[in-house]
């Protein structure tokens, strides 16, 4: 039974030569295939999977070492270049361009031995909530709510990572989280999802969407494997002039340590008017866990987190729109021809962007324009600085804040399209940590009334992914989250 | 925060983005809205608050200036939608 199988245990099972890595890797690949109603997958990469799987056996069979992500089938975020397989964001705009390059964090995986099996749809250039943005149409989440047959969002802006993890398709799946695209997907779909600190893995060969928020992360079924999965992302790359010199710990070996002593907050401010009892009565009860684990749970106030929705909304636009401004059919892309090659930039970038992206292109080109800058630009800018003291703040009393990931569970496919806000409104608990730069894990911790998964959230201090690992196995074990989608039952 | 046709249609032009005429009342509104909803932030007085460039305060790094990448133009024009030999052709922009 190859498809419950984490990460840790295809290292066990490879190790003790229960299965080679091509069985492994034909299996998952078989399981891709079977799960197209999903609409996860936007390029199948089986090559690439099976080139890293035979290669996996052979080192094996030679007597040599094994690498740490041996034969593991990795589904990768379509945000990430391949070399030479199709990149496209989800968008029309990259639909045929075939990067000439690798990302650096897939390249850390394939050294590690992983065989990245497929590119997953996602919220075109990752703006969105609920992979209903894509130009590939919208992934769906296996989950269904009890006797509620209409299909589901998967959250996003990961939500076919998420998916494919979710439905047991493949251990480990890469995302992208400039806002909370790994953690509410994560938590939508019922499993583990980890944005590590700013600067903590490159950004180089990720399609931009905001630079001074992006990350890579990985989404899983269990902590240890997403400990696994971050030590062999992270690490300094100097083509990001971002990417962070601190020394990468053994994830994986701070794990197992408990909770005993750990100061854990519990911020005031993210008990919202309207949020759901079941969602409610599950954080008291992730905080009560940790509490008869040994931690210490701590009432703390984080004042200024009503203001990070907003102060995002102007900074991750007006990011966007500097960094989409590549996109002018000269150089790659899409090109939509004109006589003049202004009215090509403009009806080339009118065909190539879909409506959110346009929508948010357009805010940040005013909240950047004379005369409005100081007003929006810079302003979002202090607020972010003072959301990021309230953090610095809070960690002077405790080790790790606890929150609920999102605000719902997963809603029907196709619910707030028409409302922009509605939808800006699924990360107003992810946010916060992205503005200050801080690491932040999903875990599932139970189910709604209607069957959904729900996450929780921690976040701790900048390059303390272990702390945070730790606390989240704790939490882990204590909600003992073993359900199954309706997708896979 | 209203906005009006001529701003949408000059933010449109900043941005080099077509939009049609019939679509530039509903994006004023759209757009309007979202605007309305970031000017909550005026209620955070911010008078003594440096706006915050960068996470984490790491200072850039700096490198030698020299070439330390290149030389493969058919790489650089592999995606490109019009070439002339090693170039990007576009338009004619000179009259």
């Amino acid at each position: 039974m190859m498809r419950r199988l984490g990460v840790a245990d295809i290292r066990a099972g490879l190790a003790s030569g229960e299965f080679s890595a091509v069985e492994l890797v034909e299996d998952r690949l078989a399981a891709l295939e079977g799960a197209e109603t999903l609409n996860a997958a936007v390029t199948l990469m089986p090559e690439r999977a099976l080139e890293a799987a035979r290669a996996a056996d052979r080192r094996r069979s030679a007597g040599e070492a094994a690498l740490p992500l041996d034969g593991v089938p990795v589904a990768v975020k379509d945000l990430f270049c391949t070399e030479g397989v199709r990149t496209t964001a989800s968008s029309a705009m990259l639909e045929d361009f075939v990067p000439p390059y690798e990302s650096t964090v897939t390249a850390n995986l394939v050294a590690a031995g992983a065989a990245l099996a497929v590119k997953t749809n996602l919220d075109e250039f990752a703006m969105g909530s609920s992979t209903a943005t894509s130009h590939f149409g919208p992934a769906v989440n296996p989950w269904k709510a009890t006797g509620d047959p209409r299909p589901r969002a998967p959250g996003g802006s990961s939500g076919g990572s998420a998916a494919l993890v979710a439905a047991s398709v493949v251990p480990a799946a890469l995302g992208t989280d400039t806002g909370g695209s790994i953690r509410q997907p994560a938590a939508f779909c019922g499993v583990v999802g980890l944005k590590p600190t700013y600067g903590r893995c490159s950004r180089w060969g990720i399609v931009a969407f905001a630079s001074s928020l992006d990350q890579a992360g990985p989404l899983t079924r269990s902590v240890r494997d997403a400990a696994i999965l971050l030590a062999a992302m992270a690490g300094h790359d100097p083509k990001d002039s971002t990417s962070a010199r601190e020394a990468v710990p053994d994830f994986e070996a701070a794990l197992g340590g408990g909770v005993r002593g750990l100061r854990v907050g519990v911020p005031r401010e993210y008990r919202v008017d309207g949020m759901p009892d079941a969602l409610d009565a599950l954080w008291r009860k992730g905080a009560r866990w940790l509490e008869e684990a040994g931690a210490e749970i701590v009432d703390i106030s984080l004042p200024h987190t009503h203001y990070a929705l907003p102060a995002y909304y102007i900074v991750a636009p007006a990011e966007a729109s500097s960094n989409l401004a590549r996109y002018d059919g000269v150089r790659y892309g899409l090109r939509a021809p004109a006589e003049v090659v202004e009215e090509q930039y403009a009806r080339t970038r009118r065909a190539g962007f879909g409506a959110e992206v346009r929508r948010r292109v357009l805010i940040g080109t005013y909240v950047l324009s004379a005369g409005y800058y100081d007003a929006y630009y810079a302003k979002a800018q202090r607020v972010r600085r003072l959301i990021a003291r309230d953090f610095e703040q809070a960690f002077g009393k405790v080790d790790a804040v606890l929150t609920p990931t999102a605000p719902t569970a997963a809603f029907p496919l196709g619910e707030k399209m028409d409302d922009p806000i509605a939808m800006y409104l699924n990360d107003v608990f992810t946010v916060p940590a992205s503005l200050a730069g801080l690491p932040g894990v999903s875990v599932p911790a139970g189910l709604d009334g209607a069957g959904l998964p729900l996450g929780l959230q921690l976040i701790g201090r900048p390059f303390d992914e272990a702390t945070v690992l730790r606390a989240a196995e704790a939490l882990e074990a204590a909600a003992g989250f073993d359900a199954e989608p309706e997708f896979v039952r | 925060m209203a906005l009006d046709r001529a701003t949408v249609e000059r933010i449109a032009a900043l941005a080099r983005i077509e939009i049609a005429e019939e679509e530039a009342d509903a994006l004023a509104a759209e757009l309007g809205a979202i605007l309305g909803w970031v000017e909550t932030l005026n209620e955070v007085d911010t008078a003594d608050v440096a706006p915050m460039t960068s996470v984490g305060g790491h200072s850039l790094p700096w490198r030698a200036d020299e070439v330390n990448d290149g030389g493969y133009p058919d790489r650089i024009l592999f995606n490109a939608p019009d070439a002339a030999g090693a170039f990007f052709a576009v338009p004619k922009v000179v009259e």
